[in-house]
Protein backbone atom coordinates (compact mmCIF):
# COMPACT_ATOMS: atom_id res chain seq x y z
CA UNK A 1 0.00 0.00 0.00
CA UNK A 2 1.22 3.40 -1.53
CA UNK A 3 1.74 5.55 1.67
CA UNK A 4 1.95 8.74 -0.53
CA UNK A 5 -0.23 9.84 -2.66
CA UNK A 6 0.85 11.63 -6.02
CA UNK A 7 -0.94 15.45 -7.08
CA UNK A 8 -3.04 13.37 -9.91
CA UNK A 9 -4.00 10.97 -7.19
CA UNK A 10 -5.57 13.85 -4.66
CA UNK A 11 -7.01 14.62 -8.12
CA UNK A 12 -8.61 11.47 -8.77
CA UNK A 13 -9.91 11.27 -5.22
CA UNK A 14 -11.73 14.65 -5.63
CA UNK A 15 -13.31 13.57 -9.17
CA UNK A 16 -14.97 10.91 -7.60
CA UNK A 17 -16.40 12.42 -4.53
CA UNK A 18 -20.06 12.99 -4.71
CA UNK A 19 -20.23 16.27 -4.88
CA UNK A 20 -17.74 16.86 -8.06
CA UNK A 21 -20.15 13.98 -9.50
CA UNK A 22 -23.03 15.73 -9.04
CA UNK A 23 -21.58 18.89 -11.13
CA UNK A 24 -19.25 17.37 -13.55
CA UNK A 25 -21.30 14.47 -15.01
CA UNK A 26 -19.09 12.90 -17.67
CA UNK A 27 -17.01 10.71 -15.28
CA UNK A 28 -13.26 9.96 -14.16
CA UNK A 29 -10.90 8.41 -16.64
CA UNK A 30 -9.20 9.77 -19.93
CA UNK A 31 -11.04 7.52 -22.15
CA UNK A 32 -11.84 9.17 -25.69
CA UNK A 33 -15.49 9.06 -24.49
CA UNK A 34 -14.88 10.43 -21.42
CA UNK A 35 -13.07 13.20 -22.93
CA UNK A 36 -15.94 14.06 -25.39
CA UNK A 37 -18.30 14.00 -22.61
CA UNK A 38 -16.50 16.33 -20.51
CA UNK A 39 -16.92 18.65 -23.56
CA UNK A 40 -20.08 18.00 -24.99
CA UNK A 41 -21.99 18.17 -20.98
CA UNK A 42 -20.19 21.37 -19.93
CA UNK A 43 -22.43 24.51 -21.01
CA UNK A 44 -19.67 26.78 -21.92
CA UNK A 45 -17.81 23.91 -23.72
CA UNK A 46 -20.70 22.05 -25.63
CA UNK A 47 -20.61 24.83 -28.43
CA UNK A 48 -17.43 23.42 -29.49
CA UNK A 49 -16.80 20.25 -31.21
CA UNK A 50 -15.81 17.75 -29.26
CA UNK A 51 -13.14 16.36 -31.12
CA UNK A 52 -10.65 18.39 -33.59
CA UNK A 53 -7.62 17.74 -35.99
CA UNK A 54 -4.12 18.21 -34.13
CA UNK A 55 -3.13 20.66 -37.17
CA UNK A 56 -5.93 22.64 -36.76
CA UNK A 57 -5.19 23.85 -33.14
CA UNK A 58 -1.42 24.80 -34.25
CA UNK A 59 -0.38 28.24 -34.60
CA UNK A 60 -0.46 28.61 -38.42
CA UNK A 61 -4.31 27.72 -39.22
CA UNK A 62 -5.71 30.40 -37.45
CA UNK A 63 -3.22 32.66 -35.52
CA UNK A 64 -5.58 31.99 -32.63
CA UNK A 65 -7.27 36.00 -33.85
CA UNK A 66 -11.16 34.41 -33.05
CA UNK A 67 -9.73 33.64 -29.67
CA UNK A 68 -7.33 36.19 -28.94
CA UNK A 69 -10.38 38.58 -30.18
CA UNK A 70 -12.60 36.55 -27.24
CA UNK A 71 -9.73 37.46 -25.16
CA UNK A 72 -10.18 41.73 -25.33
CA UNK A 73 -13.53 40.96 -24.84
CA UNK A 74 -13.34 39.13 -21.66
CA UNK A 75 -10.54 41.76 -20.38
CA UNK A 76 -12.89 44.43 -21.73
CA UNK A 77 -15.47 42.97 -19.81
CA UNK A 78 -13.43 42.31 -16.31
CA UNK A 79 -12.33 45.85 -16.03
CA UNK A 80 -15.69 47.29 -18.02
CA UNK A 81 -17.61 46.42 -14.72
CA UNK A 82 -15.06 48.37 -12.05
CA UNK A 83 -14.87 50.90 -14.00
CA UNK A 84 -18.69 51.59 -13.59
CA UNK A 85 -18.45 52.07 -9.92
CA UNK A 86 -16.90 55.37 -9.80
CA UNK A 87 -18.34 56.45 -13.21
CA UNK A 88 -21.40 58.58 -13.20
CA UNK A 89 -22.77 58.82 -16.66
CA UNK A 90 -23.95 62.62 -16.25
CA UNK A 91 -22.89 65.89 -17.76
CA UNK A 92 -20.13 67.43 -15.93
CA UNK A 93 -19.65 64.60 -13.60
CA UNK A 94 -18.68 62.04 -15.86
CA UNK A 95 -15.45 63.73 -17.29
CA UNK A 96 -14.78 64.74 -12.99
CA UNK A 97 -15.16 60.85 -12.71
CA UNK A 98 -13.01 60.04 -15.59
CA UNK A 99 -10.07 62.11 -14.29
CA UNK A 100 -11.04 61.10 -10.53
CA UNK A 101 -10.22 57.44 -12.15
CA UNK A 102 -6.85 58.48 -14.06
CA UNK A 103 -5.74 60.08 -10.68
CA UNK A 104 -7.24 59.33 -7.19
CA UNK A 105 -8.77 56.04 -7.44
CA UNK A 106 -6.59 53.32 -6.24
CA UNK A 107 -5.82 51.18 -9.80
CA UNK A 108 -8.15 53.09 -11.37
CA UNK A 109 -5.49 54.05 -14.08
CA UNK A 110 -4.21 50.72 -14.38
CA UNK A 111 -8.09 49.34 -14.87
CA UNK A 112 -8.73 52.53 -17.21
CA UNK A 113 -5.73 52.20 -19.45
CA UNK A 114 -5.90 47.88 -19.84
CA UNK A 115 -9.89 49.08 -20.84
CA UNK A 116 -8.57 51.28 -23.50
CA UNK A 117 -5.98 49.24 -24.76
CA UNK A 118 -7.43 46.16 -25.23
CA UNK A 119 -10.50 48.10 -26.71
CA UNK A 120 -7.96 49.19 -29.45
CA UNK A 121 -6.28 45.57 -29.51
CA UNK A 122 -9.98 44.20 -29.93
CA UNK A 123 -10.85 46.32 -33.25
CA UNK A 124 -7.39 45.19 -34.60
CA UNK A 125 -7.62 41.47 -33.75
CA UNK A 126 -11.61 41.82 -35.27
CA UNK A 127 -9.92 43.10 -38.52
CA UNK A 128 -6.78 40.50 -38.36
CA UNK A 129 -9.25 37.99 -37.72
CA UNK A 130 -11.49 38.67 -40.87
CA UNK A 131 -8.64 39.16 -43.33
CA UNK A 132 -7.03 35.83 -42.18
CA UNK A 133 -10.62 34.06 -42.78
CA UNK A 134 -10.85 35.64 -45.85
CA UNK A 135 -7.49 34.65 -47.10
CA UNK A 136 -7.89 31.25 -45.94
CA UNK A 137 -10.94 31.04 -47.55
CA UNK A 138 -12.76 29.99 -44.34
CA UNK A 139 -15.54 32.25 -45.70
CA UNK A 140 -16.62 29.25 -48.40
CA UNK A 141 -19.76 26.76 -47.96
CA UNK A 142 -20.96 26.18 -45.61
CA UNK A 143 -19.84 28.72 -43.69
CA UNK A 144 -21.08 31.82 -45.22
CA UNK A 145 -23.86 32.17 -42.64
CA UNK A 146 -21.09 32.31 -39.76
CA UNK A 147 -18.93 34.56 -42.30
CA UNK A 148 -22.27 36.91 -41.83
CA UNK A 149 -22.37 36.76 -38.00
CA UNK A 150 -18.87 37.75 -37.90
CA UNK A 151 -19.57 40.98 -39.95
CA UNK A 152 -22.87 41.98 -37.42
CA UNK A 153 -19.91 40.97 -34.37
CA UNK A 154 -17.16 43.66 -36.38
CA UNK A 155 -19.88 45.96 -36.81
CA UNK A 156 -20.93 45.96 -32.52
CA UNK A 157 -17.51 46.07 -31.99
CA UNK A 158 -16.86 49.29 -33.77
CA UNK A 159 -20.20 50.38 -32.06
CA UNK A 160 -18.43 49.69 -28.78
CA UNK A 161 -15.41 51.89 -29.63
CA UNK A 162 -17.60 54.51 -30.45
CA UNK A 163 -20.07 54.30 -27.81
CA UNK A 164 -16.96 54.35 -25.39
CA UNK A 165 -15.56 56.82 -26.82
CA UNK A 166 -18.18 59.81 -25.44
CA UNK A 167 -18.15 58.40 -22.01
CA UNK A 168 -14.74 60.74 -20.87
CA UNK A 169 -16.96 63.73 -21.61
CA UNK A 170 -13.40 65.73 -22.93
CA UNK A 171 -13.52 67.49 -25.83
CA UNK A 172 -11.89 64.74 -28.31
CA UNK A 173 -15.30 63.01 -27.10
CA UNK A 174 -17.71 65.75 -27.37
CA UNK A 175 -16.58 66.38 -30.59
CA UNK A 176 -16.28 62.92 -32.50
CA UNK A 177 -19.25 61.78 -31.33
CA UNK A 178 -20.75 65.33 -32.96
CA UNK A 179 -19.04 64.48 -36.08
CA UNK A 180 -19.79 60.92 -35.99
CA UNK A 181 -23.37 61.39 -35.09
CA UNK A 182 -23.89 64.19 -38.50
CA UNK A 183 -22.84 61.31 -40.28
CA UNK A 184 -25.60 59.49 -39.33
CA UNK A 185 -28.07 62.61 -40.09
CA UNK A 186 -26.36 61.92 -44.22
CA UNK A 187 -28.88 59.02 -43.92
CA UNK A 188 -31.48 59.51 -46.80
CA UNK A 189 -34.79 60.31 -45.50
CA UNK A 190 -35.11 59.36 -41.74
CA UNK A 191 -31.65 61.12 -41.23
CA UNK A 192 -32.24 63.55 -39.05
CA UNK A 193 -34.56 61.31 -37.01
CA UNK A 194 -31.78 58.53 -36.64
CA UNK A 195 -29.83 61.76 -35.22
CA UNK A 196 -32.60 62.58 -33.21
CA UNK A 197 -32.79 59.45 -31.45
CA UNK A 198 -29.32 58.44 -31.01
CA UNK A 199 -28.31 61.56 -29.04
CA UNK A 200 -31.60 61.75 -27.44
CA UNK A 201 -31.89 65.20 -28.05
CA UNK A 202 -30.58 67.95 -31.28
CA UNK A 203 -26.91 68.31 -29.62
CA UNK A 204 -24.42 66.17 -28.04
CA UNK A 205 -25.57 66.76 -24.28
CA UNK A 206 -26.56 65.12 -20.89
CA UNK A 207 -29.52 62.51 -22.65
CA UNK A 208 -27.00 61.38 -25.63
CA UNK A 209 -24.19 60.43 -22.84
CA UNK A 210 -26.36 58.35 -20.77
CA UNK A 211 -27.78 56.42 -23.95
CA UNK A 212 -24.30 56.00 -25.13
CA UNK A 213 -23.61 54.85 -21.83
CA UNK A 214 -26.85 52.27 -21.94
CA UNK A 215 -25.48 51.02 -25.13
CA UNK A 216 -21.88 50.61 -24.42
CA UNK A 217 -22.54 48.71 -20.94
CA UNK A 218 -25.58 46.99 -21.36
CA UNK A 219 -27.02 46.57 -25.03
CA UNK A 220 -24.28 46.17 -27.13
CA UNK A 221 -22.39 43.58 -24.82
CA UNK A 222 -25.07 41.54 -24.22
CA UNK A 223 -26.01 41.45 -28.59
CA UNK A 224 -22.16 40.86 -28.90
CA UNK A 225 -21.90 37.96 -26.47
CA UNK A 226 -25.63 36.84 -27.88
CA UNK A 227 -23.72 36.88 -31.30
CA UNK A 228 -20.54 35.47 -30.27
CA UNK A 229 -22.23 32.21 -29.01
CA UNK A 230 -24.42 31.63 -32.29
CA UNK A 231 -20.00 32.35 -34.06
CA UNK A 232 -19.11 29.92 -31.56
CA UNK A 233 -21.64 27.07 -32.18
CA UNK A 234 -21.67 27.28 -36.01
CA UNK A 235 -18.09 26.11 -35.98
CA UNK A 236 -19.19 22.60 -35.01
CA UNK A 237 -22.08 22.75 -36.83
CA UNK A 238 -20.66 24.08 -40.12
CA UNK A 239 -17.52 20.80 -39.58
CA UNK A 240 -15.04 22.16 -37.42
CA UNK A 241 -12.25 24.67 -37.55
CA UNK A 242 -11.56 22.73 -41.04
CA UNK A 243 -13.77 21.87 -43.30
CA UNK A 244 -12.95 19.57 -46.55
CA UNK A 245 -16.21 20.95 -48.17
CA UNK A 246 -15.05 24.41 -47.91
CA UNK A 247 -11.79 23.96 -49.94
CA UNK A 248 -12.14 24.86 -53.58
CA UNK A 249 -13.59 22.54 -55.96
CA UNK A 250 -10.17 22.13 -57.68
CA UNK A 251 -8.10 21.35 -54.73
CA UNK A 252 -10.52 18.65 -53.56
CA UNK A 253 -10.39 17.12 -57.34
CA UNK A 254 -7.19 17.09 -56.84
CA UNK A 255 -6.60 15.49 -53.71
CA UNK A 256 -5.72 11.87 -54.33
CA UNK A 257 -7.35 8.72 -53.02
CA UNK A 258 -10.12 10.68 -51.28
CA UNK A 259 -13.32 9.54 -51.91
CA UNK A 260 -15.51 12.24 -50.51
CA UNK A 261 -13.24 14.55 -53.54
CA UNK A 262 -13.88 11.69 -55.87
CA UNK A 263 -17.95 11.88 -55.45
CA UNK A 264 -17.90 15.57 -54.75
CA UNK A 265 -16.01 15.88 -58.48
CA UNK A 266 -18.75 14.24 -60.23
CA UNK B 1 -80.54 17.94 -34.98
CA UNK B 2 -77.00 17.65 -36.05
CA UNK B 3 -76.22 15.93 -39.21
CA UNK B 4 -74.04 12.56 -37.57
CA UNK B 5 -73.90 10.73 -40.63
CA UNK B 6 -71.81 12.89 -42.48
CA UNK B 7 -68.36 12.20 -42.19
CA UNK B 8 -66.17 14.92 -40.73
CA UNK B 9 -64.16 16.29 -43.26
CA UNK B 10 -60.31 16.11 -42.50
CA UNK B 11 -60.11 19.52 -43.84
CA UNK B 12 -62.37 20.73 -41.96
CA UNK B 13 -60.12 19.96 -38.41
CA UNK B 14 -57.45 21.11 -40.30
CA UNK B 15 -58.57 24.04 -41.84
CA UNK B 16 -59.88 24.85 -38.05
CA UNK B 17 -56.08 24.28 -36.65
CA UNK B 18 -54.52 26.71 -39.27
CA UNK B 19 -57.54 29.35 -38.65
CA UNK B 20 -55.93 29.66 -34.18
CA UNK B 21 -52.80 29.54 -36.18
CA UNK B 22 -53.49 32.50 -37.94
CA UNK B 23 -55.64 34.31 -34.76
CA UNK B 24 -52.17 33.69 -32.71
CA UNK B 25 -49.56 34.87 -35.10
CA UNK B 26 -51.81 37.57 -36.11
CA UNK B 27 -52.43 38.62 -32.17
CA UNK B 28 -48.59 37.64 -32.03
CA UNK B 29 -48.12 40.58 -34.55
CA UNK B 30 -50.04 43.45 -33.77
CA UNK B 31 -48.39 42.81 -29.93
CA UNK B 32 -45.13 43.23 -31.82
CA UNK B 33 -45.91 45.99 -33.76
CA UNK B 34 -47.87 47.92 -30.64
CA UNK B 35 -44.12 46.56 -28.75
CA UNK B 36 -42.06 48.74 -31.59
CA UNK B 37 -44.15 51.98 -31.60
CA UNK B 38 -44.13 51.98 -27.68
CA UNK B 39 -40.48 51.73 -27.38
CA UNK B 40 -40.20 53.99 -30.75
CA UNK B 41 -42.46 56.81 -28.47
CA UNK B 42 -41.00 55.82 -24.76
CA UNK B 43 -37.07 56.36 -26.55
CA UNK B 44 -38.18 59.84 -28.51
CA UNK B 45 -37.82 62.12 -25.77
CA UNK B 46 -41.11 64.75 -25.71
CA UNK B 47 -39.37 66.80 -22.92
CA UNK B 48 -35.83 68.41 -24.09
CA UNK B 49 -33.62 70.68 -21.43
CA UNK B 50 -31.53 72.08 -24.10
CA UNK B 51 -30.70 75.55 -24.02
CA UNK B 52 -32.73 78.05 -25.58
CA UNK B 53 -32.58 78.76 -29.47
CA UNK B 54 -32.38 82.53 -28.73
CA UNK B 55 -29.20 84.07 -27.53
CA UNK B 56 -29.17 87.30 -26.38
CA UNK B 57 -25.59 89.07 -27.99
CA UNK B 58 -26.03 92.04 -25.82
CA UNK B 59 -25.44 96.01 -26.40
CA UNK B 60 -24.35 96.81 -30.28
CA UNK B 61 -21.42 98.50 -29.16
CA UNK B 62 -19.73 95.78 -27.90
CA UNK B 63 -18.79 94.71 -31.74
CA UNK B 64 -16.55 96.97 -33.05
CA UNK B 65 -16.97 97.91 -36.80
CA UNK B 66 -15.69 95.34 -39.50
CA UNK B 67 -15.12 92.60 -36.63
CA UNK B 68 -16.41 89.15 -36.57
CA UNK B 69 -16.85 88.21 -33.25
CA UNK B 70 -17.62 83.98 -31.77
CA UNK B 71 -19.34 83.17 -29.02
CA UNK B 72 -18.44 79.40 -28.70
CA UNK B 73 -21.16 78.76 -26.05
CA UNK B 74 -23.87 79.86 -28.43
CA UNK B 75 -22.12 78.70 -31.76
CA UNK B 76 -22.53 82.01 -33.65
CA UNK B 77 -20.91 85.21 -35.17
CA UNK B 78 -21.95 88.48 -34.66
CA UNK B 79 -20.66 90.46 -37.91
CA UNK B 80 -20.35 94.38 -37.91
CA UNK B 81 -20.01 94.76 -41.30
CA UNK B 82 -20.54 98.53 -43.27
CA UNK B 83 -24.32 97.19 -44.02
CA UNK B 84 -25.14 96.45 -40.58
CA UNK B 85 -25.15 94.03 -38.05
CA UNK B 86 -25.71 90.12 -39.03
CA UNK B 87 -25.21 87.03 -37.51
CA UNK B 88 -23.83 83.63 -38.70
CA UNK B 89 -23.94 80.06 -37.67
CA UNK B 90 -20.59 78.98 -36.64
CA UNK B 91 -21.16 75.44 -36.68
CA UNK B 92 -19.99 73.93 -39.73
CA UNK B 93 -22.30 72.66 -42.75
CA UNK B 94 -20.00 69.55 -42.88
CA UNK B 95 -20.34 67.39 -39.60
CA UNK B 96 -21.21 69.75 -37.56
CA UNK B 97 -18.00 71.28 -35.80
CA UNK B 98 -17.09 75.01 -34.52
CA UNK B 99 -15.80 76.89 -36.76
CA UNK B 100 -13.21 79.61 -36.00
CA UNK B 101 -12.29 83.14 -37.19
CA UNK B 102 -8.77 83.77 -38.47
CA UNK B 103 -8.39 87.42 -38.33
CA UNK B 104 -4.91 87.00 -40.34
CA UNK B 105 -6.27 84.99 -43.52
CA UNK B 106 -9.33 87.34 -43.04
CA UNK B 107 -11.59 83.77 -43.41
CA UNK B 108 -13.71 81.49 -41.09
CA UNK B 109 -11.93 77.75 -41.09
CA UNK B 110 -13.05 74.95 -39.22
CA UNK B 111 -10.84 72.51 -37.39
CA UNK B 112 -11.94 69.50 -38.29
CA UNK B 113 -11.92 69.10 -42.40
CA UNK B 114 -10.24 71.70 -43.54
CA UNK B 115 -13.46 73.61 -45.16
CA UNK B 116 -12.81 78.00 -45.20
CA UNK B 117 -15.91 80.48 -45.72
CA UNK B 118 -16.11 83.99 -46.95
CA UNK B 119 -16.95 86.54 -43.72
CA UNK B 120 -20.59 86.14 -45.02
CA UNK B 121 -20.81 82.60 -44.87
CA UNK B 122 -19.78 82.11 -48.38
CA UNK B 123 -17.86 78.75 -48.68
CA UNK B 124 -14.26 79.20 -50.16
CA UNK B 125 -13.02 75.27 -50.17
CA UNK B 126 -13.28 72.36 -48.27
CA UNK B 127 -16.12 69.57 -47.88
CA UNK B 128 -18.54 71.53 -46.61
CA UNK B 129 -21.90 70.97 -48.94
CA UNK B 130 -23.55 74.68 -47.54
CA UNK B 131 -22.51 77.77 -46.57
CA UNK B 132 -22.62 78.92 -43.23
CA UNK B 133 -26.47 79.96 -42.36
CA UNK B 134 -27.69 83.47 -41.92
CA UNK B 135 -29.23 83.82 -38.37
CA UNK B 136 -32.17 86.38 -37.49
CA UNK B 137 -30.78 88.91 -35.63
CA UNK B 138 -32.93 92.06 -34.24
CA UNK B 139 -32.95 94.46 -31.62
CA UNK B 140 -34.99 94.09 -27.89
CA UNK B 141 -36.40 96.76 -26.11
CA UNK B 142 -33.81 96.94 -24.21
CA UNK B 143 -31.30 98.09 -27.03
CA UNK B 144 -29.37 94.20 -26.95
CA UNK B 145 -29.03 92.56 -30.20
CA UNK B 146 -30.68 88.95 -29.96
CA UNK B 147 -30.02 86.04 -32.42
CA UNK B 148 -32.51 82.93 -33.27
CA UNK B 149 -30.42 80.07 -33.71
CA UNK B 150 -33.27 77.90 -34.96
CA UNK B 151 -34.51 80.84 -37.76
CA UNK B 152 -32.34 80.83 -40.70
CA UNK B 153 -32.56 84.20 -42.83
CA UNK B 154 -31.28 84.94 -47.11
CA UNK B 155 -28.39 85.91 -46.72
CA UNK B 156 -27.46 89.61 -47.83
CA UNK B 157 -30.97 90.79 -48.14
CA UNK B 158 -31.74 93.68 -46.62
CA UNK B 159 -33.88 92.32 -43.81
CA UNK B 160 -31.38 90.17 -42.39
CA UNK B 161 -29.36 92.90 -41.41
CA UNK B 162 -29.52 95.16 -38.21
CA UNK B 163 -28.98 98.81 -38.43
CA UNK B 164 -28.48 101.05 -35.18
Amino acid sequence: MAITKTIDQYFDDLRSTRVWRSVFRSGTGSSTLHRALAIQQNVFLHLFSTKVRARMLGFSATWYLGTLTLGTFLILVATGIPLMFYYHPSAPQAYADTKDLQFVVSSGLFLRNLHRWSAHAMVFLVFAHMFKVFYRGAYRTPREFNWVIGIVLLLITLLLSYTGYLLPWDQLAYWAITVGSNIASAVPVMGNKIHFMLLGGNAVNANALLRFYVLHCMILPLTAMFFVAIHFWRIRKDGGLYSHASEPATLRTNAAGSDTAAKEAQ
Amino acid sequence: MPDETKPVSSDDAVDRRKFFAKLGLGSLTIAAAGTAAFAYQFLEPNVLYEPSPVVNAGKPDRYPLDSVTLDVNSGIYIIHSQEGYFSLSAVCTHLGCLTAWKPELNLIACPCHGSKFERDGKKIEGPAPRPLPWKRIWLNDDGDLLVDRSTDVPPLQRDSFVRV
